[in-house]
């Protein structure tokens, strides 16, 4: 793409016009400087003032006039050109002049860099090190520069620059640098990156966590071939133990799993449209069985038509997540409300429990992975501790919040709230 | 003639502010990268940004020169003074978060291989996705010199000192169960507070990113969050 740039880009579009403006001026100075040397001969003057004025007037002001205004015309066609080719362009571009200053991009690299604008030193929208030294590492050589860049928050996003050194007008004279510009093209490898980090990660994590589990597996293994050997009673209960022990890893396993497919793809957002009433209500049929084992009953509110931009099966896993928390960890107070408000600048889902609550150093750690608040008491429930690890990648991807409001003893309250997209106001 | 000089002198403060954005830039980077290095446990990593700190102070000190002879040369009034004088002072904190992110790579040099348990630096961690959100938006603010953006950074700064709180009740629960942990957790717990005070860099930077749009003041002392030294001692389990 980039060579295509250059190719189709014969020549610098500001650059060519002023050097042509120049020569104009040269043309005029050389004129007057000719005239104050006339003046100094008396008789001359009239005639050969006259004479050249008309001359010069004739050949080269209207030459040269004319000559800028059909330059500044094939100038704005090229340009139009090559900024068509760079809007064209899938990937971010960024075109800088010779003081690395910002002449053009497309719509993909102010979507990527939103603080850039035109006549900006791009160190304003790219602070970055790397892109900052290779942006000066062309500048000085000349040569094509490559540099990577990793952006950690909000979310995570690399990039991989390319800076290549273009000289839209190959024929003109001067000093190397004269007509330089520069294109920089960005490719997104973020998915690349993470995908590699996943691997490392899930690997960590997956082995981390599951040695506590393994280890009892085979304990209770140990003891059927050996003490137990003969005893079908205590076989049957440790098998039975053994199998919820299973049964715990494979799910630690698909959690792990979906948290990286999430993290894959948080930097995008999700376009369909879902009925959050609708998903509500299929999640709370789906934990109606465990409510009832838990004598809770979940109550609901404001259940009316109400759409978010969003993915369906993984906010069915925020809200299930969540509810299932307030049902198992709050299932003292009975009751579990569910509240759907549509309001002016946000939807909000309120799900809030009258359980024991959670204590306030532990609110804003509840969405690391592995975080619980009593580790004893989530194993025992079949906890994995990474739900509200997901919801929180979910939701991040969904650009929306969640506010966790929880005192000792007088519940908890999870919030999730989707702004909703600024509406112009009217004419 | 006299717009020469307006056009050189705003030539000079762009430059000094394209300055500060990639001071600003060379900070998040090296924090960045502290925080890789204490995660990964890798004593490569660390010592490449140890290895960045004499850069970020020789930039830090060309930007001062650069601001100081502005002064003399322009003599700046008004937002155009507050600008020269806002660089100063955020490359200073610039420089400082630098600083604390070469202290938690020496950290790291010392407790390679000695973390049993990844979940000990989460915590950790988490507190430094708070603060480089707040360094990123805060630098942001002051590119775009965008008032409210600053008052927002500003004001979250209570989220981290909620969860420096947090952190530190934390490790000192696995200090107290495993006293093989309280070396490790002591060079972490000092991380943290090195991120933490990375947070009140961000939080002055912002007050120096509101008084060069406004002219104004940010309230000058902020009732802090901070009660671990107020809390009762805990019980072990
Ligand atoms: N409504 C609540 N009331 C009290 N404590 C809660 C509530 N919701 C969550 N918690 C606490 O937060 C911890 C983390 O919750 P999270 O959903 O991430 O994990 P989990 O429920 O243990 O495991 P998983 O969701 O994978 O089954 C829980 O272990 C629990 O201690
Ligand atoms: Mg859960």
């Amino acid at each position: 793409m980039v060579a295509a740039t250059q190719q189709e880009a014969p020549a610098p579009p500001t650059r060519r016009w002023r050097q042509s403006a120049a020569v104009g001026a040269l043309a005029t100075t050389l004129l007057i400087i000719c005239v104050l040397a006339l003046i100094g001969s008396p008789v001359l003057l009239p005639a050969l003032a006259g004479a050249l004025v008309t001359v010069i007037a004739a050949l080269s002001r209207p030459r040269a006039e004319h000559k800028v205004w059909a330059e500044i015309s094939s100038q704005e066609t090229v340009r139009a050109g090559i900024q068509a080719i760079v809007s064209g362009v899938a990937d971010p571009v960024v075109v800088l002049d010779s003081h690395g200053n910002v002449t053009m991009f497309n719509a993909q690299a102010k979507a990527a860099l939103p603080q850039l604008g035109i006549g900006r030193h791009l160190s304003f929208a790219v602070r970055s090190p790397e892109v900052v030294s290779a942006v000066e590492r062309v500048l000085r050589e000349g040569t094509v520069a490559e540099a990577e860049f990793h952006e950690k928050v909000p979310v995570e996003r690399s990039f991989e620059v390319r800076a290549t050194p273009v000289r839209f007008d190959a024929a003109s004279a001067g000093p190397p640098s004269a007509s330089l510009e520069i294109v920089m093209l960005f490719r997104d490898v973020t998915a690349a990156r993470r995908l590699e980090r996943m691997r490392v990660d899930f690997v960590a994590n997956a082995s981390h966590e599951l040695r506590t589990p393994l280890a009892s597996l085979y304990g209770f293994i140990e003891t059927i071939e050996g003490p137990a050997k003969n005893d079908p009673a205590a076989q049957a209960r440790f098998l039975a133990i053994m199998r919820e022990q299973a049964r715990r890893m494979s799910r630690l396993i698909d959690d792990l799993l979906s948290l990286s497919r999430i993290e894959l793809k948080e930097h995008v957002q999700p376009t369909e449209e879902v009925r959050l009433d609708s998903v509500l209500s299929e999640v709370i049929d789906t934990l109606t069985p465990l409510s009832l084992e838990c004598r809770t009953k979940i109550e609901i509110e404001g259940m009316n038509r109400t759409q978010v931009t969003g993915d369906r099966d993984e906010l069915i896993r925020v809200f299930e997540n969540l509810i299932e928390n307030a049902v198992k960890y709050g299932q003292s107070g009975g009751r579990v409300d569910v509240m759907l408000v549509d309001g002016e600048r946000a939807v909000s889902v309120t799900v809030r429990d009258y359980g024991p609550g959670i204590a306030p150093e532990h609110l804003p750690r509840l969405t690391e992975r592995f975080y619980r608040v009593d580790v004893a008491d989530s194993r025992q429930k079949g906890g994995t501790g990474l739900g509200l690890a997901l919801v929180k990648h979910i939701l991040n991807r969904h650009k929306a919040r969640l506010v966790v409001r929880s005192e000792l003893g007088a519940g908890a309250s999870f919030e999730v709230m989707f702004a909703k997209p600024a509406i112009n106001e009217p004419a | 003639m006299a717009e020469h000089i307006v056009r050189a002198f705003d030539a000079d403060l762009d430059a000094l502010s394209r300055g500060v954005a990639e001071l600003g830039g060379l900070a998040e980077s090296m924090t960045t990268r502290a925080i890789e290095a204490l995660v990964r446990q890798s004593p490569a990593m660390a010592n490449e940004v140890i290895a960045l700190d004499a850069k970020l102070d020789a930039l830090q000190q060309e930007l001062e020169e650069k601001a100081v002879l502005t002064i003399a040369r322009r003599q700046p009034m008004a937002v155009d003074l507050r600008a020269v004088i806002a660089a100063i002072r955020v490359t200073h904190d610039l420089e400082r978060i630098g600083d604390l992110a070469k202290n938690i790579c020496k950290r790291v040099l010392a407790i390679t291989g000695l973390v049993q348990a990844p979940k000990l630096v989460k915590g950790v961690e988490h507190l430094s996705q708070l603060v480089l959100t707040q360094l990123k938006d805060v630098l942001d603010a002051y590119v775009e010199r965008n008032a409210e953006k600053a008052l927002a950074v500003w004001e979250h700064d209570e989220n981290i000192d909620a969860l420096y709180t947090s952190l530190f009740r934390e490790l000192l629960t696995y200090m107290m169960e495993d006293p093989r942990n309280i070396g490790v957790c002591a060079h972490l717990l000092f991380c943290a507070k090195n991120i933490e005070r990375m947070g009140d860099h961000a939080t002055n930077v912002a007050e120096n990113v509101y008084y060069l749009v406004t002219g104004g003041k940010l309230l000058a002392e902020r009732v802090k969050a901070d009660t671990t030294s107020l809390e009762k001692p805990m019980s072990a389990q």
